[in-house]
């Protein structure tokens, strides 16, 4: 058991429910959920974890096409059977050709490692019902080789969603549960400060504001994240943009500088162009 | 002592199971919520809830099982002149006197006696034990100490947070039962995905090989079958125009969703209900229409059929020939209708009004009983009862 409290770092700012999850999941031993929109940093969560709490980080990617056998261990029987067709020794070994998987990797892990699952909804719908026994007890069975492998000590398991697909109950009741909500605008200010520490107010409280008016622009399909802001704030220092061309009389008609580092989707910044247009035909500035 | 919350939790349509209860308690006995009822909140909220769904249900249930006396407050606070409450002095007590002020009784006597004490008292009030007022310890106002005290006028945390946190209901528009979203219409159209093998071989079958390559006596025989991907087929019916004005907006939302689901989606888009013809441009709805029967013929009967529409119009123009309103229809809508359910038995009629509505609009009772009542609400869970029937 941990006790360190985990409070955010240098470059991740945590809310106060964020960090009550992640404490309550690394002080119980369970797997803990994490869902938000794309982009509000669940990823990143698992290596700020590992960084500030000085442990080692295992990932799992998770694609549609993942199975979870897949991070325990793989049989790998295509290559036995060529090593038999061509009289090679190795094949009358089988475990020359159990690879272990990812789970297995940090259950062999010397101190507690932070493991992240990431974006599990990706997978098949069985997915998570096949890992159940191995994260409740962190232990599983090899039958090739008839070995259990157990978990040397319990990971810190991060799992992460963007809700493709429901995940079952049995799933859900074994973790906690945390939805990081898209950032207010005083969070957003402290997220953008430890990214760009010598960020001018002035400059600051205006990107925020003509970012915050995108993301209400009704009917975008994929609405502009933190990540985006950050990409965007990185571009206004790189073309040294003047604050004035952020400010502007009539704001609601004026088009952010850079705005393509916002939206990402042809339709949008099309949509957000005629609304633009539309809006500044009806106020002539 | 968190059962009964827990059976309020229940009460209130949250799934909750035992086992987390019991997570709950385990994570309280290890000291992860002791320091406040904001840390007692998130512990409870990471360990009780796991879906964003129910995150406003929960906070609605936990704010009306943990009521403070803060609300009930609302009507009293109006009368209260807010220069009485502005903070001029702070206060801090000691041990003996915060446990002076905790044997003052229960809360009906202090709303009572604050009843009384504001028809008695007629100015500004600051320190002192009896008054309203700041920074005392009388238990009305704010920037004191009492802890069955009354809260009035006070900004920011001191020995509480001032503003509750599941007061805020920040996840309402999470809410599964509200009108749907971008968002929450794909997590719903999602569902529709069935996995089905078909398509281009590309995955080695191992079992198939090893069996094969053994018949082959011993000589490697490689086989592959398809992987597996989303194979639904989708035919989406959008009704545009009229009565559909107010619901535009919300099916553009479905949708823009719903296209970037599937594989094969096909859209159409009619008026009110289902004539001879349906268009793809509604700009050019009448230069570009596409006949209802090439539709039928040219998607196969393993399409799923979705309609989205409010159903509401004149029931002529469903049950009678000529009845459409914008052009002269040879055959009424329900034979058109009746093909198209003939041709694809699975069917839905998604309607953006409010279920209560239906009983109120004859034509919806009518659509109804043609679709032999698969009709749902364009919620997430009417959408969830509507995919189950399109299984």
């Amino acid at each position: 058991m941990s006790d360190k409290q985990f409070k955010g770092t240098s470059s991740y700012i945590v809310t106060d429910d964020l960090s009550m999850a992640v404490n309550a999941a690394v002080t119980l031993q369970r797997p803990i959920l994490v869902k938000g929109e794309p982009g509000t940093g669940k990823t990143q969560l698992a290596i700020e974890i590992a960084e500030s709490m000085g442990k080692p980080l295992y990932e799992w990617h998770i694609k549609s096409t993942t199975k979870a056998q897949q991070g325990l261990y793989e049989y790998d029987a295509v290559a036995r059977l060529r090593d038999s067709q061509l009289g090679d020794d190795k094949v009358h070994d089988i475990a020359n050709y159990i690879m272990p998987g990812k789970m297995w990797e940090a259950f062999e892990s010397d101190e507690q490692p932070v493991l992240l699952i990431d974006e599990i909804d990706k997978a098949d719908i069985e997915f998570p019902n096949d890992l159940l026994q191995e994260l409740d007890r962190m232990e599983f069975y090899v039958y090739e080789t008839k070995k259990l492998v157990t978990a040397k000590h319990r990971p810190i398991i991060l799992i992460t969603s963007n809700n493709e697909k429901e995940l079952p109950d049995a799933f859900l009741r074994r973790c906690f549960f945390h939805y990081i909500k898209f950032p207010d605008q005083e969070t957003m200010s402290k997220i953008v400060d430890v990214h760009f520490p010598g960020l001018k107010k002035e400059l600051l409280s205006e990107a925020l504001n003509a970012f915050y008016k995108v993301r209400d622009v009704r009917g975008l399909k994929k609405k502009p994240s933190t990540s985006e802001l950050l990409d965007w704030i990185k571009l206004l220092l790189a073309e040294d943009i003047p604050l004035e061309a952020l400010r502007s009389e009539n704001s609601k008609s004026a088009i952010p500088p850079l705005y393509g580092a916002l939206l990402k989707n042809e339709q949008d910044v099309h949509l957000f162009e005629q609304l633009v247009f539309l809006d500044r035909r009806t106020n002539p500035q | 002592m968190l059962i009964p919350f827990y059976y309020a939790l229940r009460e209130g349509g949250m799934k909750t199971s035992i086992t987390e209860l019991l997570t709950l308690h385990e994570a309280m006995q290890s000291g992860l919520a002791v320091q406040s009822m904001d840390n007692f909140y998130f512990l409870a909220r990471t360990s009780l809830v796991k879906d964003e769904a129910n995150l406003d249900r929960f906070d609605r249930i936990f704010a009306a099982y943990f009521k403070g006396v803060d609300d009930s407050l609302s009507d009293l606070m109006q009368d209260i002149p807010e220069e009485w409450l502005q903070c001029q002095a702070e206060l801090s007590l000691s041990e003996e006197e915060r446990k002076l002020i905790e044997s003052m009784g229960g809360f009906e006597e202090l709303m009572k006696a604050l009843q009384e004490r504001l028809d008695e008292q007629d100015e500004r009030h600051e320190g002192g034990n009896k008054w309203i007022g700041t920074a005392g310890t009388s238990p009305f106002g704010a920037y004191g100490y009492n802890p069955e005290g009354v809260r009035i006028g006070q900004q920011g945390s001191r020995n509480r947070s001032a503003v509750k946190v599941w007061d805020k209901r920040e996840y309402r528009n999470l809410d599964d039962s509200v009108e749907l979203g971008t968002r929450n219409i794909k997590v719903a159209l999602r569902r529709l995905r069935k996995f089905a093998r078909e398509g281009a071989a590309d995955q080695l079958d191992l079992n198939d090989t090893i069996d094969k390559t053994a018949r082959n006596g011993g000589m490697l025989d490689i086989r592959m079958i398809p992987e597996r991907h989303n194979a639904v087929k989708v035919l989406l019916c959008l009704d545009i125009g009229g009565s559909m004005d107010d619901h535009v907006r919300i099916c553009e939302e479905t949708f823009s969703a719903a296209r970037s689901e599937f594989k094969h989606l096909e859209y159409f888009y009619f008026h009110n209900f289902v004539y001879e013809n349906m268009w793809k441009d509604n700009r050019r709805r009448q230069s570009e229409k596409t006949p209802t029967l090439d539709i039928t013929h040219k998607y196969a009967s393993d399409y799923k059929l979705i309609f989205v529409g409010d159903a509401s119009m004149s029931p002529y123009e469903i049950a009678y020939p000529g009845g459409s309103v914008e052009h002269w229809n040879e055959e009424p809508g329900a034979v058109w209708m009746k093909r198209l359910l003939r041709t694809y038995p699975k069917a839905i009629w998604l309607n953006p009004e409010p279920k209560v509505r239906w009983d109120y609009t004859p034509s919806v009772k009518l659509v109804r009983e043609l679709m032999d009542d698969r009709m749902y609400p364009l919620t997430i869970s009417g959408l969830d009862e509507g995919i189950k029937a399109l299984h």
